[in-house]
């Protein structure tokens, strides 16, 4: 008898697959967000299996804020060269620049939120009616009610009560001119799932995400790595450790966690046994309680 | 500790209720005690529970997500929680069980392969209870556990126990459920959710998590019935793969084969296929739910919205389509002459409404006939007819080839949801015994 059973990871990489087509299929002109962080590179993984041995039918795009970490800029380069897939780079600084948005001020001041402006600004310019994302449900609450297919008005801003209902696996991706929708091909994926299937795939990652030696300084709480874009101030002691980081967002906002685990097994064992929250470590989550609905109305990713 | 520990793949089951029955805390309860929840969610629910004057941490506060539900204390919309045990991994539907959100719980019930139904000890079987199995049943879920909540409040009585459960056989006993599990528990102490508790040693059976984690739902895949919708054609631009014509789709029923003599339809033609890659990797088998590409030895004209199958068992096709349908739409209701947008499978279609048979009291289970539309919530059979034959079975047969929406034309908004029914026996589906 044929062993036809299948591993949570079959499913959810079947079930992935499957979205991403159907974006391609139900849309004019898709685009896959890109941010350098384990989730978009698992989402670009995904997609170029999706459409082998063709190369990817739409580009990545990376909303680049100026305070990423060289390491995620240069691995993005090279994953767009390797996979062949056209990238283009949407930049805040040019935003601010344009005066389309205005730097924040004061001692925590970040370019998280100007974000959504920059995003919505190159969705329009490059008429995208369809970003795909590497958002889970299980990141965060406002999350957990977002649907495959996220429907976004002409603002771009989402209306969580007045959603679509998704039923088996018929996504319904119609709409207005100069709407468009978000699609998560990830949804059902857990944090666990996602290094589960790095591991089964042998994808390669940023190095910063494996454990190694930084220095760091600890800013509200936060780990944060010493870099052009995180300065130590006068009364911050730095200190040498070894530390990774679970998510990948700007340096001055995304904290690092004390680890010694450098390699993929090592770090499924430590995310099994994890206490805290991936994104506990999110200075931009820690705003308010209902921080994540907030930015999501207004057309954050 | 890899190993052994997705032995048993992925679960997704649904829970319904509202807030008194306890719903919530059951859920922060499996959470909880799977060590599902983390520090600093522990933390900001500390917080929460302390500002709304709780003397204790309110574990149902976890499952509260937007702002909206935070501040009135209810669940709007569908929320998907995920866990995971070394046996297994699993992902929640949590709909509220109001009847003003059938359509919430038709939403979760369409992807879940067990039912997890709620109930107050105290109150026993209740309305809503009633209203989640038969739309569970509806929609194709075979395995339930009735949870008889808040034991500690009818101090462990075996007796209760039995009456709460008796009240539900006699229920169950019209809708078609195979699998019926009944576990006594107190969501608000742990006991019989993830351990087993102390105070109701006249209970032989196993706890829900045990339940959960070993109740076999592989049967529910249908593995007979060779079907593969085509989502889109990949025809690599690059000189390498000039020649490469791959027709993508995830498998929906029975089991592909590279050699397999196979139709396409709707044009009938037959022909072998090739091969079957999974992002590069060739495959011995194609089976559900895997998302594949398929070569085939001869160029025969296939798109998206057509279907592969076997020359000896086809798919149905039609435009004659009778349906259970849900309707989800606050603002419009299903009449007889609407020109619908219809989407099943990979294909789009127009549907013009032909008939609104009768509509099912999701109470009673009535049918009440003569009815002259369909609203929000509302659940009935009604007869469709497309501008273009679907390739379909009967739902109760294939949920991905049985399963259909339809779309308004103006607002672009989903209207409902429809499962079709078996023509050979009339009813199928929400057909009531």
């Amino acid at each position: 008898m044929p062993d036809y059973s299948v591993s949570h990871l079959d499913l959810l990489e079947a079930e992935a697959m499957f979205v991403i087509r159907e974006c391609v299929a139900q849309f004019r002109n898709p685009v896959l967000l890109f941010s350098g962080g384990k989730d978009s590179i698992v989402l670009a993984h995904l997609a170029s299996k999706a459409f082998w041995p063709g190369r990817l039918p739409f580009p990545l795009m990376h909303v680049d804020t100026g305070h990423n970490f060289r390491e995620t800029l240069h691995y993005r380069d090279a994953l767009a060269a390797r996979i062949g897939a056209k990238l283009i780079v949407a930049s805040v600084q040019e935003s601010i620049d344009k005066g389309r948005v205005r730097e924040e001020t004061g001692a925590n001041a970040s370019r998280n939120r100007l974000q959504t402006t920059t995003l919505l600004d190159a969705l329009s310019q490059w008429a995208f009616d369809a970003a795909m994302g590497g958002a889970r449900r299980d990141e965060e609450k406002a999350r957990a009610k977002e649907r495959f297919f996220s429907h976004r008005d002409e603002f771009g801003q989402w209306d969580p009560k007045n959603q679509r209902p998704e039923l088996w696996n018929l996504f319904n991706g119609r709409m207005n001119p100069g709407e468009h929708f978000r699609v998560f091909p990830l949804s059902n994926w857990t944090e666990l799932d996602i290094w589960q299937y790095i591991r089964r795939e042998g994808i390669e990652l940023p190095s910063l995400y494996y454990a190694h030696e930084r220095d760091v300084i600890e800013r509200n709480g936060t780990l944060l790595a010493v870099c052009e874009h995180v300065i130590p101030r006068g009364n911050e002691p730095v200190t040498r450790r070894s530390i990774r980081f679970r998510t990948m967002g700007d340096a001055p906002i995304t904290g690092a966690v004390e680890s010694r685990a450098a390699t993929v097994d090592e770090i499924i064992a430590e995310t099994a046994a994890a206490r805290v929250t991936e994104r506990g470590g999110r200075a931009d989550d820690r705003r308010s309680d209902t921080a994540m609905e907030d930015r999501k109305k207004e057309g954050y990713f | 500790m890899e190993a052994a520990a997705h032995d048993m793949g992925l679960l997704r089951f649904t829970t319904a209720g509202s807030v008194d029955d306890g719903k919530s805390t059951l859920i922060g309860r499996l959470l909880y005690d799977c060590k599902a929840v983390f520090e600093d969610q522990l933390s900001a629910l500390e917080r929460a529970s302390m500002l709304k004057g709780r003397d204790a941490v309110d574990l149902s506060l976890l499952t509260d997500g937007l702002r909206a539900e935070r501040e009135q204390g209810i669940t709007i919309d569908v929320a998907y929680r995920y866990f995971a045990t070394p046996r297994r991994k699993f992902i929640i539907a949590d709909t509220p069980g109001h009847i003003q959100y059938t359509r919430n719980m038709v939403t979760g019930a369409s992807t879940a392969h067990m039912a997890l139904l709620l109930v107050d000890a105290r109150q026993g079987v209740q309305e809503q209870t009633r209203r989640h199995a038969f739309l569970s049943a509806l929609l194709g879920i075979r395995s339930f556990v009735l949870c008889v909540n808040k034991m500690d409040l009818v101090d462990w009585s075996a007796q209760r126990f039995d009456e709460v459960c008796a009240q539900f056989r006699a229920f169950a006993s019209r809708l078609d459920i195979s699998n019926v599990s009944f576990v006594p528990l107190s969501a608000l102490h742990g006991d019989n959710v993830a351990s087993r508790s102390t105070k109701m040693p006249w209970y032989e059976g196993s706890t829900l998590l045990y339940i959960l984690e070993n109740t076999y739902v592989g049967g529910e895949r249908n593995m007979i019935d060779a079907r593969l919708p085509v989502q889109t054609v990949i025809r690599p631009q690059e000189e390498s793969w000039h020649d490469f014509r791959g027709y993508a789709g995830q498998v929906a029923g029975g089991v592909f084969r590279p050699g397999d003599e196979v139709v396409a339809l709707p044009g009938g033609l037959k022909t072998r296929i090739v091969d079957i890659h999974c992002g590069g990797r060739k495959l011995d088998s194609a089976h559900p739910p895997l998302s594949v590409v398929m070569t085939l030895a001869d160029d025969i004209d296939i798109s998206r919205g057509d279907m592969i199958a076997k020359p000896g068992n086809q798919p149905e096709t039609g435009k004659d389509i009778d349906t259970m349908l849900c309707v989800f739409s606050a603002e419009r209701s299903i009449r007889p002459g609407d020109k619908l947008n219809l989407r099943h499978c990979g294909s789009e279609t127009q549907a013009v409404v032909r008939e609104l048979r009768y509509r099912v009291d999701v109470n009673t289970l009535h049918k009440q006939e003569g009815i002259d539309e369909l609203g929000l919530n509302e659940i009935g059979r009604v007869v469709l007819r497309t501008a273009k034959p679907l390739l379909h079975d009967p739902y109760s047969r294939n949920k991905t080839t049985g399963s259909l929406i339809l779309v308004d034309p103006f607002d672009n908004a989903t209207l409902a949801g429809g499962m079709i029914l078996d023509r050979n026996k009339g009813g199928g589906a929400g057909e009531l015994t």
